[in-house]
């Protein structure tokens, strides 16, 4: 009981806190002083102490700048750079600095991604900024930034057929397309063009921050936490996650076969469940994978 | 974004509402063509008057709306209210319910009805206390006392009102509701004119359900948004055909290995003269149809 009086106080002052940059969106969106506080003020220091953080074009995060659905609101990072055994980045964190859990992500990527490029589907609960950060193999922060207007994704209820959501539970797809490879810019001499995927996992991806108005509870909290994706064993992109990701998560990266060979995706959730499927991907025909 | 002129917080909104009687008997609210809390009488509202009682289909955006409605029905018959039916969760259909909340008044509802108000009221009553300026006082979120799952029929007195509940189609709680005596099916949000249709279940589940309902020979029905009475199938086509549209442009769309984002950008509206509010709705639309039909096989 008394955890719920504290998160319901603490929601209300966040939902106060919302209700007027909401109101007076049009004006406060002048300074991006105002904008990064959160940032600024804490979040950034959380993260990274005092660490650099380079604001340059080594990545660059695309989102909308209004989210029409703000439970679901497509992102992409692309990479300026390919991914080699020299030189490749390694991390990127991505941050909804509104959100009542800012960190929306880290995902983990190697040389054998190919290209360290990211797209995925957010819940943004406030005007906020989204902002991608980059780390590369010798340990330099880079950051891109939008600023997205979009509310109400936490708290807004996600699921609009929850009956199908949870009779699929754990099902997953596995695309992989070659040919969008083919004009990228960014391929290696000397290695196979990186191939683009997309995993989509069925998941309902609960926030925890959807009350129950019978019961006066939170629907708790249930979402994937972590997705590991390996070809032949060697791990292509990892992802630790939370619940700002999008009911029935999608995550669309790169990684380069250098011959057949079966690609293993691994989802745990916060309940303790696993769901791992395994592909069969020609490194050089056929735009879909076919499943074990 | 338009702020909202704030009801003046104290001073009681006792609005005088028109409503139009369609048939003996069945009397409409018309709603008007507007964004979700931007106005609380966006959605047709209505009653069938019985021998022995009144059944009030949907109950506006607010209480306000929800009294305004009480009173018409007052000047129009002494009959007391029996039933107040909601055709789903939607604020705009059912924040005026505790309006009606008095002995003698049963709520109706889907069997979903009360899952979908349980998860997104607390959400509503905010956004809707955000918008009137009144956030001491939101709404009360008025829960139905019985569920339908399948068909149930209710007697107003010699009068018999048949509700049939939906499968996933404009939200996962839709129900209808046929006046056998005129012919008249108030299909809540299952039909939309004017107003562009606004997908929040399922683009495959409401082709599906309209699919159905076009064989229906009905005298006429009131669609959720749009004139408070439309001809019956020609006023289904609307929807049908942009949902139509719509599928088919995201498959192709998905076939192609392309991108969510992009095809909120790229995927435009069929038939964009015949509906207001594409700017605010389309594009959710394609999020919505988009994040089912990519899990086609």
């Amino acid at each position: 009981m008394g955890t719920r009086m504290k998160r319901d106080a603490a929601m209300r002052s966040f939902y106060m806190a919302l209700v007027v940059p909401a109101l007076f969106s049009g004006l406060a969106h002048a300074t991006t002083v105002e904008e990064d506080m959160a940032w600024t003020g804490g979040l950034k220091a959380a993260y990274f102490a005092d660490r650099e953080i380079l604001s340059d074009d080594l990545i660059v995060l695309e989102a909308p700048q209004r989210a029409e659905n703000a439970a679901i609101v497509p992102v992409s990072i692309k990479a300026g750079i390919p991914q080699t055994e020299d030189r490749y980045i390694r991390t990127i964190w991505l941050f909804v600095d509104k959100n009542p859990g800012p960190l929306v992500g880290k995902f983990h990527f190697t040389p054998a991604t190919g290209r360290a490029d990211l797209g995925l589907r957010l819940r943004v609960d406030a005007y906020s900024p989204v902002r991608a950060i980059a780390e590369t193999n010798d340990g330099q922060l880079h950051m891109s930034r939008r600023f997205v207007k979009a509310s109400g994704g936490c708290s807004a209820p996600a699921s609009s057929d929850p009956d199908a959501a949870r009779e699929e539970l754990g099902r997953m797809k596995f695309l992989v397309r070659h040919k969008d490879a083919e004009e990228n810019s960014t391929r290696v001499e000397g290695n196979p063009p990186p191939s683009l995927a997309q995993l989509m996992i069925r998941h309902p991806n609960r926030s925890g921050f959807q009350m129950d108005q019978v019961t006066r509870h939170y629907a708790p909290a249930e979402f994937v936490k972590e997705v590991t994706v390996s070809f032949e064993g060697e791990e292509i992109f990892r992802a630790e996650t939370s619940f700002a990701i999008s009911e029935n998560p999608s995550f669309r990266f790169y990684f380069a076969p250098r011959q057949e060979g079966a690609v293993t995706a691994v989802v745990t959730d916060t309940e303790g469940r696993e769901f791992s499927e395994t592909y069969d991907v020609s490194s050089v025909t056929g735009d879909v994978a076919a499943r074990r | 974004m338009i702020l909202p002129v704030p009801a003046s917080a104290g001073v009681a909104d006792d609005r005088a509402i028109t409503v139009e009687k369609i048939a003996d008997g069945v009397y409409v609210r018309p709603g008007r063509v507007a964004v979700v809390f931007e106005a609380d009488n966006i959605a047709n509202t209505g009653f069938v008057i019985g021998d022995r009682c009144v059944a009030v289909i949907d109950t506006g955006g607010s209480p306000a709306e929800g009294r305004a409605l009480d009173a018409a029905i007052g000047k129009i018959t002494k009959l007391p209210v029996c039933f107040v039916i909601n055709t789903h969760v939607h604020p705009d259909h059912m924040l005026g319910n505790e309006a009606f909340e008095r002995d003698g008044v049963e709520f109706i509802g889907h069997e979903n009805l009360p899952r979908a108000m349980a998860l997104r009221g607390d959400t509503y009553r905010r956004r809707a206390a955000e918008y009137s300026g009144n956030v001491a006082n939101p709404p009360k979120i008025v829960l139905p006392e019985r569920t339908v799952g399948g068909t149930v029929q209710l007697d107003l007195g010699q009068r018999m009102l048949t509700l049939r509940a939906h499968g996933t189609a404009h939200t996962d709680n839709d129900l209808s509701i046929l006046d056998e005596q005129s012919g008249i099916l108030f299909a809540g949000d299952l039909v939309f004119l004017d107003h562009l249709p606004v997908l929040d279940g399922s683009i495959n589940g409401w082709l599906d359900e309209l699919g159905q309902l076009m064989d229906k020979s009905l005298r006429a029905v009131v669609p959720g948004h749009g004139p408070a009475e439309a001809e019956w199938p020609v006023a289904g086509a609307a929807t049908v055909d942009y949902f139509t549209a719509l599928r088919a442009a995201i498959r192709s769309w998905i076939a192609r290995g392309g991108e969510l984002g992009a095809a909120q950008q790229g995927i435009e509206a069929a038939d964009p003269e015949r509906w207001r509010l594409i700017d605010q709705y389309h594009k959710r639309n394609v999020a919505a149809a988009f994040a089912e039909l990519e899990w086609e096989d």
